[in-house]
């Protein structure tokens, strides 16, 4: 059983002399480092965004949420195409204005358009609060696969410890560059596995796709379709429009738009991306064979699902290879979400209180909080909080909450006012957070709705209010400073 | 609305209504489930359609800025 753990400790030595040798010949300031100098074209942006889509969370999350759950996991396949044509049209416009202005990060941007060092700072305080558990969750994911792949020969422990000090070298010396030169190796690695994995399990276990599905529709009948309540066919709709609407809100999808060259590498990922992602249709495939084969896994153990059917069907060394592909899946988004989070408290929350701090300031600050940041997550990882549980699910309706504020601000005839989007942020924020830790749907609270509106997904609620906030008291703000005026 | 942001939205809106319509295990697409192919066929047409409104956007005629 030496044969994997030789492969994943190869595969983490790789990811740091790959990362680090990132940075050759280029002086990291704060542009260089955050954003790569606004010079990546479309190979390199392609293979950040690639890179945020494909984390740990979809190569166990995806694979255990089609074993679990069967139809519903059907979404996430449909809602990151939605988000490339959002974003075809919405990317160049916010990329050209944070060029022009130098803006490094997503609070930046708010603060920049609405003129409120305030609104940037609250930004900042949701987007880390939503950052950090995503964090936690990549080392989680990571324990998890080495776990498995390494046949229990490294502890979980030991496995974030030396994950998380990977990511922390390679952040602090290259960047953004390290992020992007370390995907190369990741998804060069998880295509092949996922594509292999996804064609040869259910031909081997069962003797192809289609009959694959067929024997498991027999088996479990309503399965593979939507359930008529619940996570119903409404519940997929409204979930792929919310989400979609979520996908660049994340702070570091969004300063990973910002490394772009130009304004035509979004317009020809939004053509790419979308074909991109039918790889998780073989994550799928993988998550269905292991239904029949390695039944019984119930809750967080579904994510497993994966790695136990490739134990029990493949030779140490294919687990291995499989195992290094999980470990890059979680160290390149871990390193983007750490940078990110860094780049925040620093840039926007230190530079907010302390106006007169230099870019090398900032940037020096940011570089010592990448392992402060790192260490939080460590803990978290290790000690397994439940509660960081509930702040991931809050997390993506977090950031969804800047959307309103950030299109309306594209449109300069809007007359949405910072006021109006700080109500907007805040509003949508607590409702999300009482929705998430109260368990509550549509149907629970409204439940004189027809069946269709009551499966809708429950973040739309949220939405909702901060739409009603940020349109009624941009209204009234704007009528106090005209009446100021006369 | 210009035209062609329109033509973006149409395959989007297929994607999606296709389950809501057949929510049925059968017939098979491409050897998966109904909603499930249903679902992959349009990203692809999605995908072809981006590469459409590509080529006609006005925003591309200026180059790379």
């Amino acid at each position: 059983m030496t044969i994997p753990l030789i492969l994943l400790g190869l595969t983490a030595l790789f990811a740091l002399l790959l990362g680090v040798g990132a940075r050759s010949g280029h002086a990291m300031g704060l542009e260089e480092w955050t954003v790569g100098n606004r010079g990546f074209g479309f190979v390199l942006v392609f293979l950040l965004l690639a890179g945020e889509i494909y984390t740990t969370f979809t190569f166990l999350g995806a694979s255990g949420f089609a074993y679990g759950q069967g139809a519903p996991a059907y979404y996430i396949l449909a809602y990151g195409t939605i988000a490339y044509v959002i974003g075809y049209f919405m990317l160049p416009k916010v990329w050209a204005y944070a060029k022009q202005h130098h803006l490094v990060s997503q609070p930046d941007f708010l603060a920049h358009k609405y003129d409120s060092k305030t609104l940037g700072v609250i930004v900042s305080i949701v987007d880390i609060i939503a950052l950090i558990p995503y964090l936690v969750l990549q080392l989680t994911g990571l324990g998890i696969i080495v776990t498995a792949a390494g046949y229990g020969g490294i502890s979980n422990t030991v496995a974030v410890l030396i994950g998380a000090v990977v990511v922390t070298i390679y952040v602090v010396v290259s960047g953004v560059r390290g992020s992007a030169w370390t995907s190369v190796a990741k998804d060069v690695m998880i295509l092949s596995v996922v594509l292999f994995l996804g064609i040869y399990l259910p031909i081997h276990l069962y003797g192809g796709i289609g009959a694959m599905f067929e024997e498991i529709a027999k088996a479990k009948p309503g399965f593979l379709t939507f359930p008529a309540k619940g996570q119903s066919v409404w519940w997929f709709v409204s979930t792929v429009l919310l989400t979609a609407l979520g996908f660049f809100m994340w702070p570091h999808s969004l300063a990973s738009c910002y490394t772009a060259r130009n304004a035509n590498v979004f317009r020809k990922n939004a053509i790419v991306l979308p074909i991109y992602q039918l790889i998780l249709l073989f994550v799928y495939f993988v998550g269905f064979a292991a239904v029949l084969k390695v039944p019984g896994l119930k809750g967080a153990a579904s994510n497993l699902a994966l790695f136990k059917l490739v134990v029990a069907t493949l030779p140490p060394w294919v687990v291995g290879i499989v195992g290094a592909a999980g470990v890059l899946t979680a160290l390149v988004p871990g390193s983007m979400i750490a940078m990110t989070a860094a780049t925040l408290m620093s840039r926007n929350l230190y530079g907010a209180l302390n106006p007169q701090a230099s870019n090398d300031q900032i940037v020096f600050i940011a570089k010592c909080l990448v392992p402060v940041v790192m260490a939080i997550a460590v803990f978290f990882t290790l000690t397994g909080s439940s509660t960081i549980v509930t702040l991931l699910l809050v997390g993506y309706s977090f950031v969804t909450q800047m959307f309103p504020a950030l299109v309306v601000s594209l449109f300069p005839g809007s007359g949405a006012t910072k006021q109006g989007a700080m109500a907007g942020i805040i509003a949508g924020v607590v409702v999300a957070a009482w929705l998430t830790f109260s368990h509550a749907t549509v149907g629970s609270l409204l439940p004189f709705l027809p069946q269709p509106i009551q499966d809708f997904n429950v973040g739309i609620i949220a939405l909702i209010g901060n739409i009603v906030m940020l349109v009624a008291v941009s209204a009234v703000t704007k009528r106090r400073v005209a009446a100021i005026a006369e | 609305m210009k035209p062609f942001q329109f033509l973006a939205i149409v395959p989007c809106a297929l994607m999606l209504i296709g389950p809501l319509v057949h929510n049925k295990l059968h017939p098979f697409i491409l050897d998966m489930p109904f909603p499930l192919g249903w679902v992959t066929v349009w990203i692809v047409l999605t995908a072809a359609t981006m590469a459409v409104v590509y080529a006609i956007d006005p925003a591309n005629k200026g180059g790379d800025r």
